[in-house]
């Protein structure tokens, strides 16, 4: 293995952003945004470089550190799953810098305050973390990239400082930790039995056998932690209460995405033929039970802010039905292929349009003053284009026509269908209706006819609340990956009957369960009853106890699948 | 038994200990170093590998030598940002408890003046 051309791209798509922190904290007060900004053009613009180099190369982009090969050096990698991320990451970090000049600018005239310069210097740090987590090719950087990722991502949560903020950090930073030395161990012990870290070394050596099962289950359960898949997800909601819009739309759209990055990696490059059919069954499993817990949940929330942070925890849930499709029984490994492309191509999706739904959130707050969804009513016609955002980036979400999640449910239904697991099909229709439920609640209340005409606190800016709407649309841009990468079979005839019925489906079903579970008390009695059990199961696998032992759990329950299902 | 086997048993032992702690101790400073001893126990795991695995007479391998620094200066780090949050969440709430913080799926009707503190 060799450096390929442009290869340097790589290490500039990490360094650039870490230089942007490090002028930024040097220069200090109101450099930090203009700084920002900069890094965040250079940074666009190297990322479109790394995907043209790669077209031309027409496989993955190398660059070894100090011209050492593995395993004594270190290799940057970037294959197609890392460009199509570096890209979306890009797209995401440039919606955010323009939606947070208003919220984090410093206008002349007015003195700086810190909550602005930690904010621009911890929105580069989340890049080119990120960054490094796309291109690296080892799992020691990666464990160091998760780090950085964490240490870049709590600040976050707490920038207005507040008690509970700060409460809500530490716990996050508590739970990471615990999930990054459980991945750190595992990574120990595959350097123990392979003598390698480099991933495309192990993934020629490693074979079924304890060593490599205790390190899959161990690294496995670590990175779950981190990406806050049911039940191991006690940071999120109270990170989200209290965090202003454009730092949940970071946490939610982006931080996330690294972790789960890491776990696509695991499985589908490291340890292919060690994960077993039971195993990948379980992760799915886990995302089948957030999808629907979390929707419920989502439902019986009064804040706005708080309903999105369940249903980014829903969707998270959604990003892992691939694991079992992709399972090919057949060969007895894993293998990418339409699964793959479908789950990436939902990752994308919802980094955009989760992004674009936090902002367009923070921009409701800031006008209204509050969150509550009670308290929505008029306010479509007070803010329409964010209104407009939520809406397009529910439909985004939803995965219905046109969209990238579309694409992305057809290819993952086409899997479903292709290997026989017929009941993930009615987890992913399931999930569609789940999540048009909260959207379409949202809505409503959004679109009602005020009682008294509402006064709004403050006025939003229009070219931030356009750059959420260019966020949310975008999300609906993925399904021209239609007319390239994918095949185009995939949209045969949009306004077929089925397409229409299966709309409709979503649409109508979203409404009616919008309409059980939306309204307390409700008119039916039995989903004030479930909603109320799920909204106390979550409470209680919150606890920290419980999330704890669940992580054992969890832990052992993936060891168990990977051996004895086999 | 050899001594790499023993410094492993002995890292397991740590790892326990460790985690036990981390899921059992309410006390935000007793869950950080809880953390602590599980970092110790993965470093010494490593350590032990690296003694067992030298090959090329070499006392031991240099790798794992050189991954454990980077690994002890990032639970360094974490530990730090850890104390910091603690020490101003004391100052900022009066109290470390990270228990009572879940804000129930219902909020306490969330005063319009939430955002006026």
């Amino acid at each position: 293995m060799n450096t390929t051309p442009g290869g340097l791209l790589l290490v500039l798509a990490v360094l650039v952003p870490f230089v942007g922190v490090l002028c930024g904290l040097v220069l200090g007060g109101r450099n930090a945004q203009r700084i920002a900004l900069l890094t965040i053009v250079a940074g666009a613009g190297i990322a479109l470089c790394i995907t043209a180099n790669y077209l031309n190369l027409g496989g993955a982009v190398v660059y070894l550190l100090g011209g050492w090969s593995p395993p004594l050096g270190i290799a940057l990698r970037a294959d197609g799953l890392s460009v199509a991320m570096l890209v979306a990451i890009a797209v995401v970090i440039c919606g955010i810098g323009v939606y947070a000049c208003a919220d984090f600018g410093t206008p002349t005239g007015q003195r700086e305050a810190r909550a602005p310069f930690t904010f621009w210097l911890l929105l580069l740090a989340v890049w080119g973390s990120l960054n490094l987590v796309f291109v690296s090719g080892d799992l020691f950087t990666l464990y160091v990239a998760l780090e950085l990722l964490t240490f870049a991502g709590v600040p976050l949560v707490c920038l207005d400082g507040r008690g509970e903020t700060l409460r809500a950090a530490l716990r996050y930073l508590i739970f990471a930790l615990l999930g990054s030395v459980l991945y750190l161990l595992g990574a120990v012990l595959l350097y123990g039995g392979y003598g390698t870290l480099d991933i495309a070394l192990l993934a020629a050596r490693v074979h079924p056998e304890p060593v490599a099962w205790a390190a899959a289950a161990l690294m496995t359960t670590g990175l779950l932690a981190k990406t806050a898949l049911f039940p191991l997800h006690l940071w999120l909601p109270p990170a989200h209460a209290g965090a202003p819009a454009a730092a949940s739309a970071v946490l939610s759209a982006l931080v996330v995405k690294g972790s789960w990055f890491l776990v696509v990696r695991l499985w589908f490059d490291v340890m292919p033929g060690v994960v077993t059919f039971s195993s990948a069954q379980l992760l799915g499993g886990l995302g089948a039970a957030a999808i629907l817990i979390f929707s419920v949940v989502a439902l019986r929330q009064e804040r706005l802010k708080l309903l999105i942070a369940y249903s980014t925890l829903a969707q998270i849930g959604y990003l892992f039905l691939m694991f079992p499709l992709a399972f090919d029984v057949a060969a007895g490994q894993l293998d990418g292929g339409g699964a793959l492309a479908g789950g990436m191509l939902q990752a994308m999706s919802h980094a955009t349009a989760k992004a674009a739904m936090f902002m367009a959130a923070g921009s409701i707050y800031a006008a209204l003053g509050h969150d509550r969804l009670v308290g929505l009513a008029g306010i479509a016609r007070a803010l329409p284009i964010s209104v407009l955002t939520f809406g397009v980036s529910g439909i985004a979400l939803m995965g219905v026509l046109p969209s990238g999640a579309y694409l992305a449910k057809k290819l993952l239904l086409g899997a479903a269908a292709g290997s026989g697991q017929w009941w993930w099909e009615g987890v992913l229709q399931a999930g569609g209706v789940l999540t048009s439920s909260y959207v379409v609640l949202v809505l409503a209340r959004a679109l009602a006819r005020p009682g008294a005409p509402i006064q709004l606190k403050k006025s939003i800016s229009r070219v931030a609340q356009s750059a959420a709407l260019a966020l949310a649309v975008c999300s609906l841009l993925l399904a021209c990956a239609a007319l390239g990468p994918l095949p185009r079979t995939l949209i045969s005839n949009p306004l077929a009957p089925s397409e229409i019925a299966s709309l409709l489906l979503t649409v109508g079903g979203g409404g009616l369960l919008a309409f059980a579970f939306g309204t307390r008390p409700s008119r039916i009695a039995a989903a004030d009853a479930i909603g109320g059990a799920f909204v106390s199961a979550d409470g209680v696998v919150r606890r920290w106890p419980v999330a704890g032992i669940s992580l054992l759990l969890v832990a052992a329950l993936f060891g168990w699948t990977l051996v004895a299902a086999r | 038994m050899s001594a790499p086997t023993l410094y492993g048993l002995c890292a397991a032992v740590l790892i326990g200990f460790g985690v036990y702690g981390l899921i059992v101790n309410p006390q935000p400073l007793r869950k950080i170093l809880a953390f602590n001893v599980v970092g110790s126990g993965v470093f010494l795991l490593f350590g032990a590998i690296a003694r067992r695995g030298a090959g090329a007479g070499f006392g031991g391998d240099p790798v794992p030598q050189a991954l454990l620094i980077t690994g002890i200066v990032v639970a360094f780090s974490a530990t730090a940002l850890a104390i910091a949050l603690l020490l101003r969440l004391h100052d900022e709430a009066g109290s470390v408890t990270l228990a009572s913080d879940v804000p129930p799926a219902v909020p306490p009707a969330v005063a319009p003046d939430a955002d006026a503190r």
